[in-house]
């Protein structure tokens, strides 16, 4: 139960985008189209689940037995920075299938500040590994929920009248944010 | 000497990251609810830009082109471990303010893309020049924002009570849609500007299609941008 609630504060109470503000590069660069805003959603679950898993393990058996917790910005960055280099190859050789799909978007990852962000919220925390692996994947659904209704609202915005100097990114950052009033709206389910 | 002024005025007014360049959004529009965060933010990245910008620029000649951006993470997340020790010690108050942001200057964009741009390039001097320039554009932007949303947010500037005492407070500006707000709005008067001067809509539209110049804060494009920029102002050199 514990857990469900860790979760669902991650995804919707604070939304990683729209209260949290990381990722908002990917977040206003890849929401075109809903089909790639799902992809990078898909692609963004899959490294931040792992990497939570990763670094959480990592700051257990190796920064704390050896008393160098101090170092954790340092080696979160390159853990995550080889973990999507892994995982692109990985899924290369592995899962054709799911690279293809994925594949653009995975470079696009190593310069989202959620995945970082994740990592060392979860340390801030004190989480154990089981929560770290829920809060990272409560964390990027909430990321995927918004970058897919983000991208819904933008194809419609195409056919209206915009301002021309609201055009582009200004509008996109509007609707941004009254979605992020909207999300407001799930602060009552958690107390 | 004159270079090192030029740095400075380009890195404040003609190229400032926040007004022109639209770099750091993600801690553009975290901290900057009271003009306090926006100050100590800007400072913030201004002290770990400005180091970072020396070391890198010293060790130019040692780090081997094809690993040089791993090299310039683990110098940047270095600095930034070092400068959020000496908050936690000496100003706790900010440094709780900050909080998780603290951390994630390793990956404002503004940083990376110095970097790579100027200080991998560059002398010592220069780049310590340019890290202070462009340092403290970032901090007049933020602390400019965080004035704007804390007077109409909360009627105050630096916790100073300014709005009279009738004044309603704007309170969803120093919420998170009040952040979207302001920024839509900035970038819009830019788009404005730019419209103006150009008299066409080709600069805007060539950035809208990839999906607006935030698009770019993503750190590898704006490298390539700033890279295409430097080589243009030195062939004019």
């Amino acid at each position: 139960m514990n857990l469900f609630l860790i979760a669902l504060g991650a995804a919707l109470v604070n939304n990683v985008v729209l209260s949290q503000f990381l990722g908002l590069c990917p977040f206003i660069g890849v929401s075109k189209k809903v089909d790639t805003a799902a992809g990078m959603g898909g692609a963004v679950i899959f490294v931040i689940t792992i990497a939570s898993a990763v670094t959480n393990i990592i700051y257990k058996f190796i920064l704390v037995k050896l008393n160098i917790t101090y170092l954790q910005t340092i080696v979160f960055i390159l853990v995550i920075a080889a973990l999507v280099q892994f995982v692109e190859m990985f899924l290369k050789k592995m899962m054709p299938t799911l690279y293809s799909a994925l594949g653009v978007f995975l470079p696009l990852i190593t310069t989202n500040c959620a995945v970082l962000g994740v990592a060392l919220i979860n340390v801030q925390k004190d989480y154990g590994f089981v929560t770290s692996v829920v809060n990272g994947f409560g964390t990027a659904v909430g990321f995927t929920v918004a970058i897919v209704i983000m991208a819904g609202i933008r194809e419609k915005i195409e056919y209206n009248d915009v301002p021309e100097s609201f055009k582009g990114t200004p509008i996109v950052l509007i609707t941004a944010g009254l979605m992020a009033m909207a999300f407001f709206g799930f602060s009552g389910l958690i107390k | 000497m004159n270079k090192s002024i030029e740095r400075l005025y380009s890195g404040i007014i003609k190229e400032n990251p926040t007004f022109v360049q639209m770099l750091g959004m993600c801690p553009t529009m975290a901290v900057t609810t009271t003009a306090i965060g926006g100050l100590g933010m800007g400072l913030t990245t201004t002290i770990v830009l400005i180091l970072s910008n020396m070391m890198i620029s010293a060790l130019r000649k040692v780090i081997p082109d094809k690993v040089r951006i791993p090299a310039f993470i683990v110098i940047i997340a270095s600095f930034v471990t070092i400068v959020q020790f000496l908050l936690e010690g000496f100003i706790p108050s900010l440094y709780d303010t900050l909080g998780i942001y603290i951390p994630l200057i390793v990956v404002n964009c503004i940083i990376l893309g110095r970097a790579e741009s100027y200080a991998s390039k560059n002398n010592v001097w220069l780049s310590m020049f340019d890290g202070i320039g462009m340092g403290l554009g970032f901090t007049v932007g933020l602390t400019s924002i965080g004035i704007f949303r804390e007077l109409f947010g909360n009627g105050t500037i630096f916790n100073i009570r300014i709005m009279p005492a009738q004044y309603e407070p704007v309170t969803i500006l120093i919420l998170a849609p009040g952040a979207f707000f302001v920024l839509a709005c900035l970038i819009a008067v830019q788009n404005k500007v730019k419209l103006r001067n150009s008299k066409g809509t080709a600069d805007i539209d060539a950035c809208s299609k990839d999906g607006g110049c935030l698009n770019c804060a993503n750190t590898l494009c704006s490298g390539k941008n700033q890279e295409l920029k430097n080589t243009a102002e030195g062939e004019e050199a």
